[in-house]
């Protein structure tokens, strides 16, 4: 770092950084779209199923749906609270 | 049958209202019977933009609830004999716009016009959703600016599955860009988002880029559309994004710097 430096313009390309940011968070944001309609609400059914047997937090459920080529993948991603895990006899 | 084209974005204050406006009086002016209806119930400005602010008797909502008929509420403008508007109301309540209202009006307004221009609220609730709803066409208003780019793909995302051609499984309704406010020398400094950066993004076809321009300013001031401004930069994009919306080709101008005669002298 030279003491010149302090004088050079900052030569930042925050176009990019924005684009970056933004192809980021658009992906993640977009996931659902694209998949079948009745993602949400199979969604919610399963919690239904799930808490008739474990109480689960609605936000222990994740759901992805992945599509690789044309394949897609369904996961489904249950967080099961510690105690709970066994059932009692 | 009239085509019906939602004029829409997500975030507010990105041009819906200069763009619908403008995109209306195009149609108009080529000749084409068109209606803009104000879907921002609550905050009417559409009347504003386009100078009829002082004609407004009835709206949108008197005619839903059936206080005025649809001949009573259509403005007609005084420049394009072919071009009409219909007012938002300035109610607050949220609920004046009903779904079945609103598809008794489209319908009717169907049988006598060519085009229907919707200029939707922003967000994505109920209004958002209402102008969207019966439309078949979408021109998505987007700022080279982060928060516009999200939000406009959150809405296209909308736009796939909650209006009446994705529930009635048809022809999807078609999507496009119209990117405003653009400013060509910020973007070759690395400061903007260029279009090339926002198609890719968004990827949607791009019906116009329109220009960071004084005149738009100057055109709201005066209550006339900007497209009516033919010696303007922003105008003349509109001409050309409605032409395309019309089949024509025409290549996109004002995609880099205007140069002055010192940058035509020394390069940039």
């Amino acid at each position: 770092m030279s003491f010149l430096n302090y004088f050079r313009p900052q030569n930042k390309n925050t176009a990019q950084v924005a684009k970056e940011r933004l192809q980021i968070i658009v992906t993640h944001e977009r996931s659902p779209r694209g998949g079948p309609d009745y993602l949400p609400l199979l969604k919610e059914e399963l919690l239904l199923v799930i808490r008739k047997y474990v109480q689960v937090d609605p936000g222990a459920v994740r759901m992805q749906l992945d599509r690789d080529g044309d394949r897609a993948v369904l996961e489904l991603n249950v967080t099961l609270p510690e105690r709970e895990t066994g059932r009692e006899d | 049958m009239a085509r019906i084209i939602v004029v829409t974005s997500g975030k507010g204050g990105v041009g819906k209202t200069t763009t619908s406006a403008s995109f209306a009086a195009g149609l108009a002016k080529a000749g084409h019977k068109t209606v803009v209806i104000d879907f921002d119930v609550g905050l009417r400005n559409l009347d504003l933009i386009m100078g009829c602010e002082r004609r407004v008797v009835y709206d949108f909502v008197n005619v839903i609830n059936g206080d005025a008929n649809l001949n009573q509420a259509l403005i007609k403008d005084k420049r394009i004999d072919t071009l009409y508007v219909l007012p938002a109301s300035q109610t607050r309540d949220k609920d004046a716009l009903t779904q079945e209202g609103v598809r008794q009006v489209l319908e009717e307004l169907s049988k006598s016009f060519d085009y229907i221009v919707c200029d939707s609220p922003a967000g994505i609730e109920r209004g958002a959703l209402l102008a969207a709803y019966h439309a078949d066409d979408a021109i998505i208003v987007t700022n080279p600016e982060v928060s516009s780019v999200r939000d406009s793909d959150r809405i296209i995302g909308i736009l796939s599955s909650k209006t009446r051609r994705a529930e009635r499984n048809e022809e999807p309704i078609t999507v496009k860009l119209l990117l405003a406010r653009y400013a060509p020398a910020r973007v070759q400094k690395g400061e903007m988002l260029s279009v090339e950066d926002v198609c890719e993004i968004l990827a949607i076809d791009l019906l116009g880029v329109v220009p960071e321009s004084k005149s738009v300013l100057s055109a709201s001031n005066a209550g006339i559309p900007v497209i009516l401004d033919a010696d303007s930069d922003a105008g003349q994009a509109y001409e050309d994004a409605v032409a395309r919306f019309l089949g024509e080709d025409r290549p996109h101008r004002f995609l880099s710097e205007k140069k002055g005669l010192l940058g035509r002298l020394f390069g940039s």
